[in-house]
């Protein structure tokens, strides 16, 4: 595999995690356009768990996880008060906010970066990446997961039937902020250098692309939005100047014709019939 | 210096609340996130800059910019709101994202990714006033937008098709079995919409004199938060909020450093959204229920 595919592969790695953490967040309804935050909160502390204090690798991601879903769910409390595009425009600005907060960090480097992290291949990713997803597939079947979707279905049906709303929500908020800091670690030392500019507003998007594109019901619909946003662009260097245009446009398709994603539980449903008879 | 830093603060706030009435008219009316908006200003200020770089004078500039950026926003709403007006909110949103990337790769096709200048002044001049000192240019920027605001105000408050779009943002059902148009009044909404993004790009152009394909998301961002804390729902909150938030940035940035700006600002956004969901000149807390 050449490092140019290696490279690629690597990024779509790290936003399939990206996805993942906002397909937990949105399975309770929540929409949330600050995950390059805790992205950024998850590369930042990891880095400084390896460079400055000397931690491997795989202990620094977790920790880093952990911090991650606490700040996680400290930001998730505030967000129960809004609902709909109210809370994405303050997740939003929860991201900016993350962001110039790094700029300011002059310990971590501020506007100039930070470097000096051990480079990671792109299979330790990948074990990462294929880890998380399984784990979240498997816990779609269960309690706590229909519990979610009865939340993202309707909220107050679900308190009346005795579901803990606040807990189910925050919880959603903590677990995909874990998720986003491990992409975030992953992140900072695949490429080594770290900067506030990696964490804003376009790789939130990319993220909430990823798991629309590829479809918000479902887990694997993060992996297949996640191949499409790095690799199209690549596909489409035919194009030279004009791939973005492109790519721009065949995103607009692709939501005009399957807005629900590519991948969805009913098609989900319909491959596994087929299979049975 | 204090005076000084206000005038300043209040020419970024005229351009940020002609960006946040932008998207204050699509959001208040139609509960959608329109995010091609950053780069219709983007647009408008090309245009503005290409008329003036035809030796065409500064209001037929500003009358151009207004047009192209309003013509873009109708194809926007035709391909990329129209027909998944009954999705979940974040798709639109994620549409009109899409014609945000390709318009900005047209813009850097056309103009070129490098930053285009202004080769002098458009506005020469300026004014002293005490301690105060005015350019003619911030002036214009000042005034050009009192008056659009104006025309906007009147169009919205005093005509039929402004009547149509304040019943449909009431209550779009109840508005179409009393005959209203939505189709129609959605056209007007994006239109309109795309008249007070490309005002602000020209005007900005103008006064920076250095225009870039990227400068829209930057100021669209910004303009979303003063369109939140000018609450969403009564879109002349803006009329509050952008000089409030363009004064706010520019004390920051004067006493506090540059870098902190955006901290404040976004921090102000959140804090407004927790305390005061409605925005500061927002009616009652049962009003924003609906578009949740």
């Amino acid at each position: 595999m050449s490092t140019y595919y290696a490279g690629l592969l690597a990024d779509v790695g790290i936003l399939v995690l990206g996805g993942l953490s906002v397909y937990i967040i949105l399975a309770t309804g929540q929409l949330s356009l600050g995950n390059a935050g805790f992205m950024g909160i998850g590369a930042y502390v990891t880095s400084y768990l390896t460079v400055k204090l000397g931690l491997p690798v795989t202990p620094a991601i977790v920790s880093a996880a952990i911090v991650c879903g606490l700040i996680g769910v400290v930001v998730g409390f505030p967000a129960l008060r809004l609902k709909g595009i109210y809370l994405a425009m303050a997740t939003l600005g929860f991201g900016e906010m993350v962001r110039s907060f790094f700029l300011n960090l002059n310990a971590m480097g501020g506007s100039s970066g930070f470097h000096g992290m051990q480079h990671v291949s792109v299979g330790y990713i990948w074990a990462w990446v294929i880890g998380v997803l399984l784990v979240v597939m498997l816990l779609e079947p269960s309690r706590a997961w229909l519990e979610m979707r009865a939340v993202h279905d309707d909220e107050t049906a679900a308190g009346l039937v005795g579901l803990n709303t606040t807990a189910i929500k925050v919880g959603a908020f903590g677990a995909g902020a874990a998720v986003a800091a491990i992409s975030g670690g992953l992140f900072a030392h695949h490429h080594v250098y770290i900067e506030p500019g990696n964490f804003g507003f376009e790789r939130s998007i990319d993220f909430v692309l990823a798991i629309i594109l590829g479809g918000s019901t479902v887990g694997p619909g993060a992996l297949v939005g996640a191949l499409l946003i790095v690799m199209l662009p690549e596909y489409l260097r035919f194009l030279a100047d004009w791939r973005l245009a492109a790519f721009g446009a065949l995103l607009i398709a692709v939501l005009l014709v399957r807005r629900q994603g590519i991948l969805d539980r009913a098609l989900f449903r319909r491959l596994s019939l087929r299979s049975a008879s | 210096m204090l005076l000084q830093q206000l005038v300043n603060g209040l020419t970024l706030g005229a351009v940020y609340t002609l960006i946040a009435l932008s998207f204050s008219l699509v959001m208040g009316i139609l509960g959608v996130l329109n995010l091609a908006i950053a780069e219709l200003f983007m647009l408008g200020a090309y245009f503005g800059f290409a008329a003036i770089l035809a030796q065409l004078p500064l209001p037929v500039a500003l009358l151009g910019g207004m047009l192209g950026a309003a013509l873009v926003a109708i194809v926007v709403q035709k391909i990329a709101y129209e027909p998944l007006r009954n999705a979940p909110v974040v798709t639109p949103m994620l549409s009109t994202l899409g014609f945000s990337i390709i318009l900005q790769n047209v813009a850097t096709n056309v103009w070129g990714s490098d930053p285009l200048q202004l080769p002098d002044e458009v506005l020469p001049g300026r004014f002293t006033l005490g301690p105060v000192s005015i350019s003619a240019m911030q002036l214009t920027v000042i005034g050009a937008t009192v008056v659009l605001v104006a025309i906007l105000a009147f169009v919205v408050q005093k005509t039929p098709a402004g009547r149509a779009l304040r019943a449909v943002a009431e209550n779009r059902d109840v508005a179409r079995l009393l005959g209203v148009s939505a189709t129609r009044v959605t056209l007007l909404a994006f239109a309109l919409s795309g008249v007070m993004a490309g005002a602000g790009g020209v005007l900005i152009g103008m006064h920076y004199a250095v225009i870039t394909p990227y400068m829209g998301v930057d100021i669209g961002l910004k303009a979303i938060a003063v369109m939140v804390v000018g609450g969403t729902t009564r879109i002349w909150g803006a009329l509050v909020a952008g000089p409030l938030i363009g004064v706010v940035e520019v004390m920051t940035v004067a006493y506090g450093g540059s870098q902190v700006r955006d901290f404040v600002v976004y921090g102000f956004m959140i804090l407004i959204l927790l305390l005061r969901p409605q925005g500061i000149l927002g009616g009652s807390r049962a009003d924003q229920g609906q578009r949740v």
